[in-house]
């Protein structure tokens, strides 16, 4: 009989009182105990509407059947049949608005807790049982991934697992592209993230670290050196600036930038580390993303005792998830909405020290179908914060479409692909995730790198 | 890992490193740079390439002692090996077509100016190249210049070389003496191409400097090295470094230079103390 409670079971979360003061995980996740309770509450129903709502396929209603009867190592392997990465969809996917929200338990009360238990049956997999992954036959055909993100570790799992021989480039010193330099490490501890990528490393993908695709090989010399596919997930690295005065003055940091320094480089622990990252007491964070969440959230942590996101529509319209928001919330950032910033005033010597915004009413509905912001006439008003930082969004990288002749990208950036195998206008040459996209979920670049990696394998197939 | 095959001390300050790094040495060309990183808790530097051999598969560096990191790279000797290394980074400085350069290099910017002169040597242009020193000790790559330069101008602040002044005396000189050039290549402290740049623009003469803002990737994503350029803001990485002397807002340039000065100081006091206590214990 299954518990009929209409909220999930809770997951333990670090007090906001404690955790504004480290960078450890916020979320704590369930016990044993915890996930066989929330598995009762899986009805296991026919239609499995759940399944349908996942990017990556995952048997949803099978696993939590298997972590009700105890079995979280059987639980475990039933959602890597599909989905290369779970620790890390259990924690960043946003579940609300996919699996979760397709569940029928959510149409009374909440939905089940899929999130949160597929990040159990992954934790506890890692705890408590050794790696036991074999790397399948190779058959002998090369092909090269360019971005070791989430589409690229998917999409090089996926084909290493039928036998092809993948190498991914990855252009930082370390893999795992937006999982390591993007997502902090109080939402996703990078230790887990290089446990997840060692799994896709035991499958018999080798990464080569420190290679800039584009500058220190083309796609042609990937094809000379007997790469008979290539699939580019590059990934949206390039920040976007408001275009406002005031932009280059030193404490104006892109988000990007800002994330970097502190979660790819270390800068929370400076000196220790040696990047460092400037911090004053007042910070804004232009932007209603998870990106601008994640900012704010670490400057808070670094110090910060007024941190503001200043987002020039309503909550309504924020693209954060509501967790992020709240959480966001309860750590004491300030939410400044409907404000939008129109210039950035600096001291004599070039430093910030304040953002002048305009208040913003909502008028009609923009092309987004969200309502377009209107400044209101003579609602100017200071904002005095010595740190800025922009997070209004990010676009694909352009170094390899500038590198590449006859790939073609849509005027934005996007590589244009198409939709249901990741094919560019390259023969043999895929692509998938924020490089297609611009900037989007974790899961989506995943559900992308999967496809792409059955078109390929469909091409190499037919490939004598 | 990326193994140092060659170190040589150049001056009290400026080592020369050769690292072996095969797939950069393959594709660099002059005005290119590299992103560096010693071990795990360093950070990514961005150095500019200062030479590279294809068939021995190696890139060379050359860098000041200047803060905590390019002190520690100091430190390391022949065989030892660098964490990272990434690269070619940035376009390649287009030198095609000139046939009269003036290539000038303001201390440690004479190690990234002479892969230039090389170069446009090897193309047949003729090349008069300035460079200029606080001191004769500081020298720098006095023999290989002289095998690629029409004309060698050496200057000292001191004067202890027997040749007082700036480079920007020299260049004032020459251009009044009627020397005419289709590119003067100005390499060296903000302020110095600044300078250079301003007296070239009554002639009308193309001058291109190269840009060393601070940096996180080198590959278009944190932004952190913007430039502003005619107006319009650019990423010195991936857009650069080299950029229209004519054009660069060097004032802003300068303020972003100095961001991390405090932290770089106390990085390099912290980094000083600790040598200090391991040579003591």
């Amino acid at each position: 009989m299954a518990d009929m409670s209409l909220e999930k079971v809770k997951m333990p979360e670090q007090d906001p009182e404690v955790r504004i003061e480290n960078f450890e995980e916020v979320a704590l996740g369930y016990t044993e105990e915890m996930a066989i309770k929330e598995s009762h509450r899986c009805l296991d129903c026919r239609n499995r509407p759940c399944v349908a709502g996942c990017p990556v396929n995952v048997q949803i209603p099978e696993f939590i059947k298997l972590i009700s009867e105890g079995d979280f190592e059987g639980a475990y392997k039933k959602i890597k049949e599909t989905n290369s990465l779970p620790a890390i969809c259990g924690r960043v996917c946003p579940q609300e608005s996919q699996c979760e929200k397709l569940c029928v338990r959510g149409r009374k009360g909440e939905p089940v807790a899929i999130g949160r238990l597929e990040r159990f049956a992954a934790d506890w997999y890692m705890e408590n049982c050794d790696m036991n992954i074999q790397a399948a036959d190779k058959n002998g055909k090369k092909v090269a991934v360019i971005g070791s993100g989430p589409a690229g570790l998917t999409c090089a799992g996926d084909l290493a697992r039928k036998g092809y021989e993948v190498t991914i480039f990855e252009a930082f010193h370390v893999p795992g592209g937006v999982l390591m330099y993007g997502i902090p490490e109080f939402r996703l501890p990078k230790a887990l993230v290089q446990k997840e990528i060692e799994t896709v490393r035991r499958l018999g993908v080798n990464i080569m670290t420190n290679m800039v695709i584009g500058k220190v090989l083309s796609l042609e010399d990937l094809r000379d050196e007997g790469y008979e596919a290539v699939f580019i997930g590059s990934g949206a690295g390039l920040p976007n600036f408001m275009g406002i005065p005031g932009e280059n003055l030193n404490g104006v940091y892109s988000a990007n930038e800002f994330l970097t320094r502190i979660n790819l480089m270390k800068a929370y622990k400076y000196p220790e580390c040696d990047t460092p990252v400037c911090i004053d007491r007042n910070v804004a964070v232009v932007g209603g993303g998870n990106v601008a969440m994640d900012a704010a959230r670490c400057a808070k942590r670094l110090g910060a005792e007024n941190v503001y996101i200043v987002y020039r529509r309503s909550e309504a319209e924020m693209p954060a998830r509501s967790e992020e928001i709240h959480h966001a919330r309860e750590e004491g950032i300030i939410f400044r909405l409907l404000t939008n910033p129109v210039r950035i005033i600096g001291t004599e010597d070039g430093w910030v020290k304040a953002m002048e915004c305009v208040e913003m009413e909502l008028g009609e509905p923009d092309a987004s179908g969200r309502r377009r912001p209107v400044a209101r006439p003579g609602s100017e008003h200071l904002l005095e914060v010595g740190t800025v930082i922009i997070a209004i969004g990010q676009s694909p990288n352009p170094l390899i479409k500038s590198t590449t002749p006859g790939l073609e990208t849509h005027e934005w950036g996007g590589i244009i692909t198409e939709e249901d195998t990741g094919a560019t206008s390259l023969e043999g040459v895929y692509a998938g995730g924020d490089a297609v996209t611009g900037a989007a979920t974790v899961i989506l670049a995943m559900g992308a790198g999967k496809k792409a990696a059955a078109a390929i394998d469909e091409y190499l197939s037919g490939k004598k | 890992m990326f193994r140092i095959a060659r170190k040589e001390v150049l001056n009290p300050a400026v080592k020369l490193l050769e690292i072996e790094a095969p797939y950069v040495a393959r594709k660099a060309e002059p005005g290119q740079f590299i992103m560096l990183r010693i071990n795990e808790e360093g950070e990514r530097i961005p150095l500019t390439i200062a030479d590279f051999d294809r068939d021995k598969g190696t890139v060379t560096i050359i860098f000041q002692e200047v803060g905590k990191t390019t002190s520690m790279l100091g430190m390391l000797e022949e065989g030892d090996h660098l964490l990272d290394f990434a690269g070619p980074l940035g376009k390649a400085s287009h030198l095609e077509g000139v046939r009269r350069a003036a290539v000038i290099g303001g201390g440690l910017g004479t190690a990234i100016a002479y892969p230039q002169a090389k170069k446009l040597h090897q193309l047949g242009a003729q090349v008069d190249v300035i460079t200029g020193f606080r001191n004769e000790s500081l020298i720098l790559l006095e023999k290989e210049l002289r095998q690629v330069a029409s004309r060698l101008f050496i200057t000292t602040d001191d004067g202890s070389n027997g040749n007082k002044g700036f480079v920007t005396d020299i260049l004032k000189k020459l251009l009044e003496e009627g020397n005419r050039y289709d590119l003067v290549i100005a390499i060296g402290p903000l302020i110095m191409m600044k300078m250079v740049s301003q007296m070239t623009k009554p002639y009308g003469i193309k001058t291109i400097v190269s840009m060393n803002p601070v940096m996180v990737d080198g590959t278009g994503m944190c932004g952190g090295c913007r430039v502003t350029v005619g107006g319009n803001v650019k990423f010195a990485c991936v857009d650069g470094p080299d950029f229209d002397g004519h054009e660069v807002d060097f004032d802003e340039a300068m303020r972003r230079q100095a961001m991390y000065r405090k932290q770089e100081k106390k990085s390099m006091e912290a980094h000083i103390c600790r040598l200090g206590g391991a040579q003591n214990g």
